[in-house]
């Protein structure tokens, strides 16, 4: 055991030996690392890749198209409504009076790139990096697009869900007895329900979108944990330091979270980055299905789907293929790294 | 302590009344099998059992392993519910309180388990750990706790820079120390002492056994020492309880139990401590068999089985508790008492 450094940091020696232990992890620390760029990257898609420029100079003014919405009469044109900058005319326009800075892609997820010089699906070209899908979009842009959505998508699951199942199965453990056993049947009738058909059938009623898939994906998700968390619960309730917490005056709530549940976090935790992979996996699934987002949103299951129908454009099937298996691989080295961080019994050098 | 005292608590009985008063306290597990759980039988593991404990005093319980000693002590904390009797403490009964009318009491009453591993949480760190039940009773806060934690570890031989340590990092004896500690934290009048030494080397066990003396000294605890180790309990105890097959069989001060046992069974106890002599010449008695199961017990006094003296009716009936000489309680029909005059428990 390294004693910890004596710093004045507000975290407790626990979560500062915790820290310790998920940075010595060099593959878990680097993937969050990795992970957090492509996040914060795609949560700034709209200035990375957009149809529109990130900043305009035209007649002795100032522009900002990504931010901001102009009529084509502010650049000398002839309609009120917004200016297309991609139109050769506009460019034309501005170009007289200034000049234009076009963000790293000039291309957003829907903007259909109308100069190919071959069919869509096009290949990688110097315009688009990874080429065009099937209808001309930008391949590039359609993927930040795309992360941001499966990240966040994926996160919010993850958070909401496991507190439902953690608060679910630490109830059923910690009480145990007929409120254990009423719980148990009806998670068994309710994970018996097929939640694919449900999502189909729903989809023939409304249009799906980001939180209808979220609530309906909700409705089964939070059952992950449960099992878990009872087993935990289950196991503890009848430790010495959980009777001696009763004799001394701690509350159920008390005796639950602080002493029960950190205990079952190492089991909690290690389930946590399977279920985000799960909840990244199961949107990509609807989107390649065509069960998930309305059509024309960035998707990767969407993406897959383009490159299952063009396997003569193999940049789609590829490009695909190595993003999902990225963002879940990251996901899984990030969860392998945090589960040691909090195993008490486990000794770095 | 004054604001934990009940209302109902007599006046009178301030001085005299015992701190813990134990009355036919009963806890049989039931045994389900089959299908419907349909209750098959049941382990007697305390069979009414009945005793007082005053201030200041330690009552050593004894018995083999089996015996119910444990579960007797954790029904009287309420940490099992009782199948049935009367607990008192202070002359306020509290073994018919639900969880929320105990808290207060909790104060009063503490535990100090056998196992230093499973009873402190690995996740805490050992001033956490003391310093919990000051938060859970708000008895202090900020530096106070770091403050209280910082004497109660000097109190049990622990230095206040172990702190920040985690229970692994811990030796058995420290371990125990620190449970030690955080029973002491709410100023109880009683612990519970869960065969609180069986667990560590004979070396510590002197140490923490001194050590709850010392603290027994200075604070006015009382103790009920749940132990198997006669010798530990002749150390530490004022009065001795030895329980068989969830009864108590004999109850008395240290000094007759040690000279002048009544029950057969404390005989067989006794002469089965080593003594450190070896001219020492001594009849060992053996007992023969096992003990029987605590779910199918023999009927009429529980030892006739083992008993080297038992006789046709000790068969049949089942002795009743008597005072044979003043302050010496025996179960057996073999022992009557001197005087004719024989009362129950008190």
């Amino acid at each position: 055991m390294h004693a910890p450094a004596p710093r004045p940091a507000r975290l407790s020696p626990l979560n500062r030996r915790r820290l310790a232990n998920f940075m010595a992890n060099k593959r878990g620390f680097w993937s969050l690392w990795i992970f957090m760029a492509i996040f914060l990257l795609s949560l700034f898609a709209e200035i990375i890749a957009n149809e529109r420029p990130a900043l305009v100079r035209y007649d002795g003014g100032f522009y900002m198209p990504i931010f901001k919405t102009y009529p084509e009469t502010a650049f000398g044109g002839e309609f009120e409504t917004e200016a297309d900058y991609r139109d050769p005319f506009v460019i034309g326009k501005i170009d007289e009076k200034g000049w234009m800075i076009w963000p790293p892609i000039a291309f957003s997820y829907n903007t259909v790139n109308r100069n190919l010089s071959v069919p869509a699906p096009a290949p990688p070209s110097a315009a688009n990096w990874l080429g065009t899908d099937d209808q001309g979009r930008d391949v590039v842009a359609r993927l930040l697009y795309g992360l941001r959505i499966s990240i966040l998508f994926g996160l919010t699951l993850t958070v909401v869900s496991s507190v439902i199942g953690i608060a679910a199965g630490a109830v059923q453990g910690y009480f145990g007895g007929w409120i254990d056993l009423g719980f148990q049947r009806f998670i068994e009738i309710w994970s018996g329900l097929p939640r694919l058909y449900l999502l189909i059938i729903l989809s023939a009623f409304i249009q799906p979108n980001f939180w209808w898939l979220l609530g309906l994906l909700l409705l089964f998700e939070w059952m992950a944990l449960v099992d878990v968390v009872r087993a935990e619960f289950l196991r503890a309730r009848n430790f010495d330091y959980v009777r001696a917490a009763r004799a001394l005056g701690a509350s159920d709530a008390i005796i639950m979270f602080r002493h029960v549940l950190p205990n079952a976090m190492v089991a909690t935790v290690t389930f946590l980055p399977f279920i985000m992979s799960g909840s990244v996996t199961a949107l990509v699934s609807l989107d390649f299905l065509g069960f998930g987002l309305p059509a024309g949103s960035p998707s990767l299951g969407e993406l897959l789907a383009q490159g299952k129908a063009n396997l003569q454009a193999p940049w789609l099937g590829i490009t695909s293929f190595v993003v999902i298996a990225l963002l879940l691989s990251l996901l899984v080295f990030i969860g392998e790294a945090v589960r040691d961080a909090f195993d008490p019994r486990k000794v770095f050098r | 302590m004054a604001a934990v005292l009940s209302p109902e608590r007599a006046p009178a009985a301030a001085d005299s009344a015992p701190l813990l008063e134990v009355v036919d306290l009963k806890k049989h597990f039931a045994i389900r099998k089959g299908l419907l759980s349909r209750v098959a039988g049941y382990v007697y593991a305390v069979d009414g059992i009945s005793f007082t404990l005053r201030a200041g005093e330690t009552l050593g319980l004894v018995g083999e392993s089996g015996c119910g000693k444990s579960t007797a002590g954790k029904t009287i904390l309420k940490l099992i519910e009782p199948t049935s009797g009367v607990v008192r403490l202070r002359g306020r009964r509290i073994n018919n309180l639900g969880r929320r009318d105990m808290r207060p009491f909790r104060r009063e009453m503490q535990v100090v388990f056998q196992d230093p591993y499973s009873s402190l949480n690995p996740r805490m760190t050992a001033g956490d750990i003391v310093g919990e039940p000051l938060i859970n009773y708000n008895l202090a806060r900020g530096s106070e706790i770091a403050d209280r934690v910082a004497y109660l570890f000097g109190k049990v031989g622990l230095r206040p820079d172990q702190m920040i340590k985690y229970p692994h990092e811990f030796s058995g004896g420290q371990r125990q120390r620190l449970g030690i500690a955080r029973a002491l934290s709410l100023n109880p009048s009683l612990i519970v002492a869960d065969e609180p030494v069986s667990a560590l080397d004979v070396s510590v066990q002197a140490q923490v056994v001194n050590l709850l003396m010392d603290l027994q000294a200075e604070f006015g605890l009382s103790y009920l020492f749940v132990a198997h180790d006669l010798a530990v309990v002749e150390h530490i105890s004022h009065r001795i309880a030895v329980m068989y097959l969830g009864r108590i069989v004999e109850l008395t001060d240290k000094q007759s139990l040690f000279a002048r046992p009544l029950h057969p069974y404390t005989e067989a106890l006794l002469s089965a401590v080593p003594i450190p002599d070896p001219q020492m010449q001594r009849k060992r008695i053996i007992l023969m068999g096992d003990v029987p199961s605590p779910i199918n017990r023999p009927a009429g006094c529980h030892f006739h089985t083992r008993c080297p003296y038992a006789e046709a009716h000790c068969r049949v009936e089942e002795p009743a508790m008597q005072e044979v000489h003043p302050g010496h309680f025996v179960a057996c029909h073999l022992r009557q008492p001197e005087t004719p005059a024989s009362k129950p428990v008190s």
